[in-house]
């Protein structure tokens, strides 16, 4: 759903998820500043072959919701797309608490490079453990937030992680997202290159270690029961894995100590552990 | 009113000819290229369609030769 | 007031006299409009407006979205949303609350989307303080809106009706304000009526299977374009706002006179309390001293041209002050009249007859400095 010659940049993970908005009937996207607002094209010009709304960081899911509101009172058929970046969900992140638990009909989408990009890269609160950014130079010594886990303590009607990495199950996510209706949350991993500091063919394999070392989990989240995607269920078991001094090795963004990695292992586990819970029916989790 | 200031219209070339910033070239050998899509896929700009590049707007970032199972597109200086 | 009330009725010539609050005043004044999505966060003392909403929808009398916001700039986002896809639009905010969404006033009123606020006027912390003055609304003032202020419950309702006409008349957005508590919770005979208002129209709207894009990042001149575009057509609405007030009510347009004809001095005052300021007034003619008032109905569009009519000695008294002095002191000072300036009743601070008759008295005795504190 996007143009050629647009402003992204060489081997951008944005670009390659805006391409896939096209599993999406009836799109109209909400966009706060970010890098996305720069590749969806400088006044006069648009880049995007659908309809986009620019609009403030923390408003975005906000004014999703009120575009899906207005289509509906109004009878005009629409999937309206908050489409953000970690920075926009940082200074967003009540307004997307607030969309998830009054379930708007909207389908949310943060395309997450894991940290503030288009501003000179400055750590947000995806930024994981140990990477550096203008803002943590000597590498962030915070853990990053999950905003997977948060969103499925909201039992949101729909919330899945994908990744640029593997883009036929990105697609099928965008698809399946398309034709339900609520609050649907869609987690994209996006690793840049310019910001995590790896040449730029490399995007797909970076994005594709990551799954492998269990640093990002792919699931689904659908009728209060979670599936792992079949793209990435593999990893889940340790053995499969890659280290994850393996994928942070793909990137010159990371300074991290020994025990700093071994905490990264043991917080994969952590994640996944709380997942396993999420398998079960929710009458059942207690 | 002049809505001029705040509407934008869609159109191909938004940032020009992005060709433009290509450091290497990417080259299909089409011997080995069996049209599977896979770069297709993942090409970030949508530039390749059926193992043929539009060099007009690809900005050269080989990710094509990365995620080519045939091994059949090489980077070439520009 | 009571000339207005004569000169209105509806098609039917259907009319009720209730006794409302502003706050229920404008609720009905809403529901007469019927807007398609209503978003709210509620703060004191604006809450009423938008329970009473709720509760009307609830109820079925209102065929609208309502949508509880977690916060006033969620509130403002969300009708800037559902305003993008075409709705008519309502929300209601005071003081913090219109701190706190002032981003995405800004954000509505550039992107000429027609929308209604109605303010309940109250400070602004800190320190903390729940009661009335103009310092909240002011915020608005270059954020490119319409900006009302009532005298009184009839004239809340009146000029919500008029808000939803003339901000989809010229795609800008419209606030009404009434005073914290003396306007927001205290009743007043209000006559409702039904004036029909037309269909929503805007300049524009966003829908799927468009190839645009909305407020792109710009270079070069289109921000100034859009900012001078806003800010002419700012000051045409003046011209819609004098038109269809014969329609809503008969208040005057942008100011009302009273007393002036024959005045020597000259007030001007905006809000609830030129009722109290009439009443001293009134006092001072009993005396023979020639005093009228200069009651500004409008914020925005700026009454330049009845100020500038103004050959009277002239005192500003301000609910709102900048660092310098009053706001609306230095804006008739801008109008190139050498205006006297009291602030007085921030936080609600009581200003009665008897203080207005005070205050009034020393200017028409040649006794006010140019810029002085009530307190």
């Amino acid at each position: 759903m996007i143009y050629p010659g647009n402003a992204s940049c060489q081997g951008c993970p944005i670009s390659l998820a805006m391409r896939c908005l096209d599993e999406i009937e009836n799109p109209v996207v909400a966009m706060p500043a970010g890098c996305s607002t720069v590749i969806a094209g400088l006044h006069p010009h648009s880049a995007m072959k659908l309809a986009v709304v620019h609009v403030p960081f923390a408003s975005t899911p906000a004014v999703a919701c009120g575009l899906s509101e207005g289509y509906k009172k109004l009878g005009i058929k629409a999937n309206v797309i908050a489409w953000m970046g970690d920075g926009a969900l940082d200074i967003g992140f009540s307004a997307f608490s607030a969309s998830a638990m009054r379930n708007d009909d909207i389908i949310a989408i943060v395309v997450d490079n894991e940290a503030y990009m288009n501003t000179g890269n400055q750590a947000s609160l995806s930024t994981p453990l140990g990477a550096k950014t203008t803002t943590s130079p000597m590498g962030k010594r915070i853990a990053r937030r999950n905003v997977g886990l948060i969103t499925l303590a909201h039992h949101a009607n729909y919330v899945a992680t994908a990744t640029v990495g593997y883009i036929q199950d990105l697609r099928a996510k965008f698809r399946k997202a398309g034709k339900l209706e609520g609050f649907r949350f869609i987690h994209v991993h996006a690793p840049c290159p310019p910001g995590w500091k790896f040449p730029s063919e490399k995007t797909i394999e970076v994005a594709r270690k990551a799954v492998m070392s269990g640093a990002w989990v792919l699931y689904e989240y659908e009728k209060g029961i979670l599936e792992f995607s079949a793209v990435g269920k593999k990893f889940l078991e340790k053995k499969n894995r890659i280290p994850i001094a393996e994928y942070v090795r793909t990137q010159s963004r990371f300074a991290l100590s020994d025990e700093e990695i071994a905490r990264l292992e043991r917080e994969i586990d952590e994640e996944i552990e709380i997942l396993l819970r999420f398998k079960k029916p929710r009458d059942s989790n207690s | 009113m002049d809505l001029e200031p705040l509407i934008s219209k869609a159109k191909m070339a938004s940032a020009g000819k992005t060709g433009g910033w290509r450091n290497y070239r990417p080259v299909v050998d089409e011997e080995l290229c069996t049209t599977c899509g896979v770069c297709t896929e993942y090409c970030p700009e949508g530039v390749i369609v059926n193992g043929k590049i539009d060099y007009d707007f690809c900005k050269g970032c080989g990710i094509c030769k990365e995620v080519c199972k045939q091994e059949a597109i090489r980077m070439v200086l520009e | 007031m009571q000339r207005g009330l004569q000169a209105r009725s509806d098609k039917d010539g259907f009319r009720v006299k209730k006794l409302l609050t502003s706050n229920e005043a404008i609720a009905q004044a809403v529901k007469i409009a019927k807007p398609d999505v209503i978003a709210a966060y509620p703060i004191t003392p604006q809450s009423p407006i938008v329970e009473k909403l709720a509760e009307m929808v609830e109820r079925g009398e209102l065929d609208a979205r309502f949508v509880n916001a977690e916060s006033e700039h969620s509130a403002m986002a969300i009708i800037h949303g559902a305003a993008t896809a075409g709705a008519r639009v309502f929300t209601a905010t005071s003081s913090h609350g219109l701190a706190y969404m002032l981003e995405m006033c800004w954000w509505i009123a550039g992107s000429r989307l027609p929308a209604v606020m109605a303010v309940a006027m109250r400070s602004i912390g800190a320190p903390w303080n729940i009661h009335g003055d103009h310092l909240d609304i002011i915020l608005l003032r270059d954020a490119g809106w319409i900006i009302g202020i009532a005298e009184n419950a009839q004239e809340a309702f009146d000029m919500t009706l008029q808000a939803f006409y003339v901000s989809e008349e010229v795609n800008i957005p419209f606030a009404v304000g009434i005073d914290a508590f003396t306007m927001s919770h205290t009743a007043e005979v209000v006559e409702i009526w039904e004036p029909e208002i037309p269909k929503r129209r805007q300049a524009y709207t966003v829908t799927p299977g468009q190839e645009i894009a909305v407020n792109a990042v710009t270079l070069g001149k289109a921000r100034m374009k859009a900012r001078y575009d806003l800010a002419l057509d700012l000051e045409k609405s003046a011209e819609v706002i004098e038109s269809s007030d014969a329609k809503f009510g008969n208040h005057g347009g942008l100011v009302e006179s009273y007393r002036l004809e024959d005045a020597e001095f000259a007030v001007v005052m905006a809000g609830g309390w030129c009722g109290d300021a009439k009443d001293a007034i009134d006092l001072l003619r009993e005396e023979g001293k020639k005093i009228g008032l200069l009651r500004l109905r409008f914020l925005r569009p700026f009454p330049k041209k009845a100020i500038k009519k103004l050959k009277q000695e002239v005192l500003v008294v301000d609910r709102a002050n900048t660092t310098i002095q009053g706001v609306l002191g230095l804006e008739v000072k801008a109008c190139g009249l050498d205006a006297k300036n009291v602030v007085a009743g921030l936080g609600g601070l009581e200003v009665g007859v008897e203080d207005f008759y005070a205050i009034f008295k020393r200017f028409v005795e040649g006794a006010i400095n140019e810029v002085e504190w009530f307190l």
